[in-house]
């Protein structure tokens, strides 16, 4: 007969997983419990408290999820059309397109306008990123960046100098010089760092700070002179396609749009996602601030446009039309906010009453994608880049 | 067409849904009760059946969507040219034609959805049985593309001879029609899955996303990802909301206010320069005018962010202050904006200046905080950061806008500005409009900041990179 010691196991249903196996009867906090050594192991392993799985932390969260809705909806008394309905309906609209800036040798992906309402930036597929006067349309500057795909670039608010990034995973500030016959490519500052690449960039309200979004799922707010990673944000979990900085009189929060279909608004100085709005089918390609800061609009491969309430916490318009198949790439609100434009993948750009929800207009040009709609500053134009490799001023 | 292999890079979710709903229309159009009319058609001596006219299109997508004609012929060629319907005339020109030509529904078998990706196996048979078929029937592209693949997959070209006259002898038990309408699909096929040169590639999607779809998984299931969903619920249900009624309301008070400051809504005086080449309202509205404009400086009263935005209501609203012994205020917020968004080498000094000018005791413009904020502020600045006289300027411009403002704009100073302020007349259409006015350009910003950067010598104030407001 062998000289054995037994430790003593019980053998039952485990208090996590239910499944019959021998179970380790360990005390926690002076309870005990009773789990399989699996179970035991993943707790462990990944910082589960107590009667926590995967499972239940996931079931958790639908509900809260679930009871967030519920919430939304209780002060939820009036439809925004509803409201519109002793509205003026919106005038005829006869945009025409007043300029056409071709210059660029392949998908123009990204512009901006600067403050002065007539000049812009532009940035396309084959690296290259040329400021314009858009009413002369005279090319002021070029510059070519080692990379292909800039899908981001911003005029800075001064109006000397220009941010730039893509599939470099950077976002570069290039001082704007006068002298033509200097290379303003070598004086390109390195200022954001990304793990994959950057979908769009703005600067804040001066030239020195910069946030960025990426591909790799993350925002962040850097310091254009240092390079320093002042706040990063995160929460998205895929692709951010876009951001934009609210107009608000406090000026700390922006928006960001992804692949995960969510629009956060996140706080600039303390990194946290304050909002959240899950409501497109999916990835939204555009997010934009309505003029008073109360409200944003999203603009997704869904093929449609939807209006997001800050205040009341909550999607109120859908902006969508059964003939409208291609997805919107992009959208901007007028200078009063009454009107929405939405750029398609089908080529056309659709004008929207924001109020009453109807498609107001519909404007035809461009010879492939539009990849981005911008109002100018005054209102007085609205500005499409395409990836047939030109700009359009509509006005 | 031979068995696809495994076809590796399936379409991403938003080509699907593209083709899906496009799909939806095609299935639409063919409803026998709500479709198209259909009808034979003659091509030469042979007559194909289940076409249709450009036209009829045209007027079914007009009445099935409520759209007028444009957007129709627009949404018809999206369909021709992702090759959903394919024109019998002309079979290369994949367009719209709003008249009698002929078009026919290309058969679900050569949807470019189901058979994703085209396989250069396929495209070789395809060109093959072409080339057998009538010698000189290839295009030039079309040869140069034939002895490329004959080159890259030479090792399996007996198959794809063999595949090709299989197909041709198989072709050739059909009826004429059935043949010809298999052909004419075909072609429709690979015109769109291998475009001609010059030809747009409607298959072009850009850049892969997500990206990091391979990292995606395990960061969706993982615990963090849950703790931090129920992080940011609860955070939320903890929000305080606002009745839709009232948000609402927000919006439409907003954009009536602001309508007739919308150019593209209401237009502009004199007029819009893009339309009139006339840069006049640039001019009239330019930062620094001697007499502003009737709708500038309306557009003060809207709110205490459109005065502070405008360099010209921002000096206005200083001299009202300054008339009231208060402009310490005005300053001491400036300054604190440059703190928050200023470099971030200069937030030490700059925190020393706005503490020794508006906080210190006895300070020259000593600025008038409540002492909780005060000691707060005070405690803060031994460990001087971006964000640390958040709460003083906060409290600040809340005074001014509460108290200061709303007296402003009843003051005289305010009045006055806004009667001698200009309505311009409406430019006169142009007799010859056929004549453009010379654009003139404008100096450029970067100029502008150029040169006050060199007056500055030491990049000491932020005017030059700072924020034009």
């Amino acid at each position: 007969m062998c000289d054995q010691t037994f430790m003593a196991a019980t053998f039952g249903p485990c208090d996590s997983c239910s499944k019959a196996s021998p179970l380790m009867n360990i005390y926690i906090k002076s309870e005990a419990i009773n789990y399989c050594s699996f179970c035991v192991e993943m707790m462990a392993c990944q910082g589960l408290q107590k009667g926590e799985t995967l499972a239940s932390l996931k079931k958790e969260s639908e509900n809260l999820k679930k009871k967030l809705e519920e919430e939304r909806g209780k002060l939820n008394d009036v439809e925004l059309h509803q409201v519109a309905e002793k509205v003026e309906a919106v005038a005829a609209l006869s945009l025409k397109t007043r300029r056409v800036l071709k210059g660029h040798g392949n998908k123009v992906l990204c512009m901006d306008w600067c403050k002065d309402k007539r000049r812009l930036v532009s940035s396309s597929q084959d690296g290259k990123v040329i400021v314009w006067d858009a009413f002369t349309l005279n090319k002021e500057h070029g510059i070519t960046l080692p990379c292909t795909w800039v899908m981001a670039c911003a005029y800075a608010p001064s109006g000397c100098a220009v941010a730039c990034g893509g599939l470099d995973n950077k976002c570069s500030v290039v001082p704007l010089s006068l002298d033509r016959t200097e290379n303003l490519a070598a004086k390109k500052k390195s200022v954001a760092m990304h793990t994959n690449y950057v979908s769009g960039c703005s600067f804040t309200n001066s030239d020195m700070q910069l946030l960025t979004s990426s591909g790799d799922g993350t925002c962040a707010l850097w310091d254009v002179e240092s390079g320093q990673l002042l706040q990063s944000f995160h929460g998205h979990t895929a692709d951010v396609l876009s951001l934009d900085l609210a107009p608000s009189e406090t000026g700390n929060t922006f928006v960001s749009g992804g692949c995960d279909m969510k629009a956060n608004v996140w706080d600039m100085r303390s990194g946290q996602n304050i909002q959240s709005f899950e409501s497109h089918e999916s990835d939204i390609n555009c997010v934009k601030y309505y003029p008073s800061g109360d409200a944003f609009a999203s603009a997704s491969d869904d093929a449609t446009c939807r209006f997001y309430d800050l205040r009341a916490d909550r999607e109120v318009a859908v902006y969508q039309k059964d003939s409208i198949i291609f997805g919107a790439s992009s959208v901007d609100f007028s200078l009063s906010g009454r009107l929405l434009f939405s750029g398609h993948n089908d080529y056309t750009i659709n004008i929207w009453d924001v109020l009453k929800g109807t498609r107001v207009s519909i404007l035809f040009g461009h010879e492939n994608r539009i990849s981005r709609v911008r109002v100018s500053p005054d209102g007085t134009a609205l500005c499409s880049a395409s990836w047939d490799n030109s700009l359009r001023i509509w006005a | 067409m031979t068995i696809n292999t495994l076809a590796k890079g399936g379409l991403q979710p938003e080509q699907m849904s593209c083709f899906r709903k496009m799909e939806k229309v095609l299935v639409a159009m063919q409803d026998p009760d709500m479709g198209m009319k259909m009808r034979n058609q003659r091509l030469l001596i042979t007559v194909i059946p289940h076409a249709m006219t450009g036209h009829d299109i045209i007027t079914w997508l007009i009445q099935k969507y409520h759209i007028c004609e444009e957007e129709a012929l627009h949404l018809g060629e999206m369909l021709v040219k992702y090759g959903y319907i394919y024109p019998l005339k002309e079979p290369r020109c994949l367009v719209l034609r709003p008249d009698e030509s002929p078009y026919r529904f290309q058969t679900p078998y050569f949807w470019t959805s189901t058979r994703w990706p085209a396989s250069e196996l396929d495209y070789a048979i395809y060109l093959a049985k072409k080339n057998i078929r009538k010698q000189g029937e290839l295009m030039e592209y079309e040869k140069e593309r034939y002895s490329l693949l004959h080159k890259r997959i030479n090792h399996t070209w007996d198959f794809v001879v063999m595949q090709a006259r299989e197909q041709l002898r198989a072709s050739k038990q059909r009826r004429k029609a059935d043949r010809i309408v298999l052909e004419c699909q075909e072609q429709a096929y690979w015109l769109i899955n291998r475009p001609p040169p010059g030809v747009q590639n409607m298959l072009d999607w850009g850049l892969e996303r997500p990206n990091n779809s391979s990292t995606r998984v395990p960061l969706v299931t993982s615990n963090d990802y849950y703790k931090s969903e129920i992080e940011t619920s609860r955070r939320a249900l903890g929000r305080n909301r606002v009745k839709s009624s009232v948000c609402l309301e927000g919006f439409v008070k907003y954009s009536e206010q602001y309508q007739n400051h919308d150019p593209i809504m209401q237009g502009c005086l004199p007029s819009n320069p893009w339309i009139s080449d006339d840069i006049a309202y640039w001019t009239m509205n330019s930062e620094i005018v001697p007499v502003p404009t009737r709708l500038r400086v309306e557009r003060w009263s809207f709110s205490f962010m459109e005065l502070l935005s405008d360099a010209m209501g921002r000096r206005e609203f200083m001299t009202y202050l300054e008339k009231e012994f208060s402009a310490e205020n005005l300053h001491f917020w400036q300054a604190c904006e440059e703190i928050r968004h200023g470099e971030s080498s200069k937030i030490i000094e700059k925190v020393e200046d706005v503490y020794r000018n508006f906080l210190a005791p006895g300070a020259a413009r000593w600025v008038n905080i409540d002492s909780k904020t005060m000691d707060k502020t005070l405690e803060g600045i031994k460990r001087p950061h971006r964000f640390v006289m958040d709460d003083a300027q906060m409290h600040i411009y809340f005074l001014m806008k509460k108290d200061s403002y709303p007296r402003y704009l009843k003051s005289d100073l305010y009045k006055n500005m806004l009667a001698k302020a200009v309505v311009p007349q409406e430019t006169k259409k142009s007799v010859f409009p056929f004549m453009r006015r010379q654009r003139h350009s404008s100096p450029s910003p970067a100029q502008a900041g150029a040169q006050a950067a060199e007056e500055d010598g030491r990049a000491g104030t932020n005017s030059a990179a700072g924020s034009h407001f």
